[in-house]
């Protein structure tokens, strides 16, 4: 090799330019491979609004609704359990919500727009298991406290404004989605208030 | 006549490719100790139920449908219409289960003969890497039925990766290919499931043992066959003949060639396990809810959640892991990290006797409780989340990492017995 006539220098020059160029190619070409994991426009365009009848929901009742294919829990509240949710904030984790869990127009006391209607995602914030609602005999859960959301996944616990208890693996409030009343019998989730 | 045809073909064979040397240096003349016992079964074993699945899976593939509409319908179809598809199908759950009973098996003859340390420590993290690669391809697989716990399952374990800080929304929605798990999640781990992992598999089953072949396979007694060139007196060297590759470098004491004396023997492993597959494969294939779960006989409902999740139960030993820490990231970080010890092993360990056999009594014990810990993961992973289980969780896991932490502060200045130089008769 020593006797061959070589120019190192310019040698060294173009293996390291043709690894840039061929490195530069790789990564362009990966790009389709790994965008063609995104959700596709038709996936995308499955996530549209949704509308719910919210006439019949009985006082302490759940319904459940389906948008982008996750379950939405909207419960219509009695005024007992809206008046003892400031009861137990010392348990949770964010009482006043101050993770961005919740639309604006939904951050106070009773992550809602209504006090009387819920409305939450029903994926635990731990793995995504819906959590089941416990009207009446939460307290084998949490002391003293009726009313609220039990995940039978891995424990986690959240009351009937969808805050997170602590001591559970789920490290946030349930999401609160965008939605908004057309009237006083119709929800729509999925269009944040005054955008309707 | 039938002979002199067959010695002219091999020899125009091997004039054009090595077949007969390839023959000779990684079976009938590839040196073994001559002291394998019960343990050393489940590398081949692991081997057969690899082909088993290889086999059974490509025949499920003929009548499989990956789609959110039509899986679910297509397996029943295989179950109940299709000759003998019930039992294909059987072959491949039931040789999902065992290929972690195997491999757990051999992961433990490994612990116990020193098996990864020096100079194994790349034949080591090959295994890891299959057993990592293995796991993926369970869970992918254990999606394509497309039942209800599939479906949790899939749900809880893509989730996972969304406790990576920032990107981790993001990062779910692209596993997924949708806002939940849908069929375009479905497909996707059914390409990774059919061609790329068991592609990547069979290339790590080929590397693992053309690493275990340079350096020798270690023994119960964790005595060197291979000793330096010249260091043996002719008398005391094998009889056997041994491919020059291994024989031109060191002189060979205590091993027979790998066929056809081990050849034989594993044959008496796989008709042993044969027994016990077909037993479970026949009479419980549905490993009383353990192979398979009860709510998999449901579709897929991306509204109900089962009652209770729990993963297959050769995931229990993490899924406790991630489940006893109060902590989205962490639990994700010590189910990772857990993994990540064993491949870290090799350095962990700082001795250099490699048999349990001649290794203090400390480390006898770190290894009991090591098994009893991995264990007792496994049993709680697919039992309900209850505060005392959650408890004796914590514990085992304490025990679990122990296990690693303390071998490294003993290892360094271990009360070791001394080691003999050959391999007893």
């Amino acid at each position: 090799m020593s006797n061959v006539p070589v120019n190192n220098g310019r040698r060294r020059f173009l293996t390291a330019a043709t690894a840039v160029v061929g490195g530069a190619g790789v990564v362009g070409a990966a790009v389709p491979f790994i965008a063609s994991w995104n959700p596709s426009a038709r996936a995308k365009a499955a996530g549209a609004p949704v509308e719910v009848n919210i006439g019949k929901i009985q006082p302490g009742q759940l319904i459940r609704a389906e948008w982008r294919g996750k379950p939405v829990y909207v419960v219509r509240r009695t005024e007992k359990t809206v008046s003892d949710l400031a009861k137990h904030d010392d348990q949770l984790r964010d009482p006043n919500s101050e993770k961005a869990q919740q639309p604006v127009y939904a951050t106070n006391a009773y992550r809602s727009i209504k006090p009387e209607f819920l409305v939450a995602l029903g994926v635990c914030t731990h793995l995504g298991c819906a959590p089941t609602h416990h009207g009446g005999d939460f307290d084998q859960f949490v002391e003293g406290v009726p009313n609220g959301f039990f995940c039978p996944c891995h424990g986690s616990k959240f009351d009937m404004a969808g805050r997170v208890f602590q001591g559970v693996p789920a490290p946030l409030n349930l999401v609160v989605p965008e939605h908004s009343f057309i009237n006083d019998d119709t929800l729509l989730i999925g269009v944040a208030q005054g955008e309707a | 006549m039938l002979m002199k045809l067959f010695t002219d073909f091999m020899g125009w064979i091997d004039k054009r490719l090595p077949v007969t040397d390839a023959w000779n240096k990684h079976l009938a003349q590839y040196p073994a100790p001559k002291n394998f016992n019960f343990w050393y079964f489940f590398g081949s074993l692991a081997m057969l139920v690899l082909v088993n699945q290889i086999l059974t899976g490509i025949w499920l593939t003929m009548n499989y449908e990956p789609s959110g509409e039509g899986a679910f319908a297509s397996i029943e179809y295989i179950m109940r219409d299709v000759d003998f598809g019930w039992l294909l199908r059987y072959m491949h759950s039931t040789g999902a289960s065992a290929f972690f009973v195997v491999v757990y098996m051999h992961m433990m003859r490994g612990l116990m003969y020193g098996s990864y340390q020096k100079p194994r420590e790349l034949l080591w993290i090959f295994g890891m890497l299959i057993f990592l690669v293995l796991m993926a391809e369970a869970f992918m697989g254990y999606l394509l039925p497309w039942g209800n716990m599939s479906y949790w399952g899939a749900q809880v374990i893509i989730s996972l990766f969304g406790a990576v800080p920032i990107i981790g929304d993001d990062l779910t929605l692209w596993i997924r290919g949708d806002y939940v798990i849908s069929g375009a999640t479905l497909n996707r781990f059914f390409a990774l499931h059919v061609i790329a992992m068991p592609l990547v598999l069979v290339i790590l089953v080929f590397l693992h043992i053309l690493a275990l072949h340079e350096v020798g396979s270690n023994n119960p007694e964790g005595v060197d066959i291979k000793k330096p060139k010249g260091s043996v007196k002719p008398e005391e060297l094998s009889k056997f003949t041994f491919h020059k590759q291994y024989s031109e470098k060191y002189d060979i004491v205590d091993a027979v060639p790998f066929h056809p004396y081990y050849s034989v023997k594993d044959i008496m492993g796989v008709a042993g396990f044969l027994f016990l597959f077909c037993w479970v494969m026949f009479f419980a294939p549905e490993g009383g809810g353990y192979f398979m779960e009860a709510p998999n006989f449901t579709p897929a409902n991306g509204l109900k959640t089962p009652e209770h999740i729990a993963p297959v139960w050769y995931f229990g030993p993490f899924y406790t892991i991630l489940r006893v820490v109060p902590d989205k990231l962490l639990g994700a970080v010590a189910m990772f990290g857990a993994i990540v010890m064993l491949f870290a092993l090799p350095w962990f360990d700082r001795g250099t006797v490699k048999s349990v056999r001649y290794r203090s009594k400390l480390h006898l014990v770190n290894l009991i409780q090591f098994a009893i810990c991995f264990v007792v993961l496994g049993a709680l992973g697919t039992m309900p989340a209850t505060p005392t289980a959650n408890l004796i969780g914590v514990i085992a896991s304490f025990g679990y990492f122990g296990f690693f932490i303390a071998l490294w502060f003993y290892s360094k200045n271990e009360n070791t017995k001394p080691v003999p130089d050959r391999i007893a008769d």
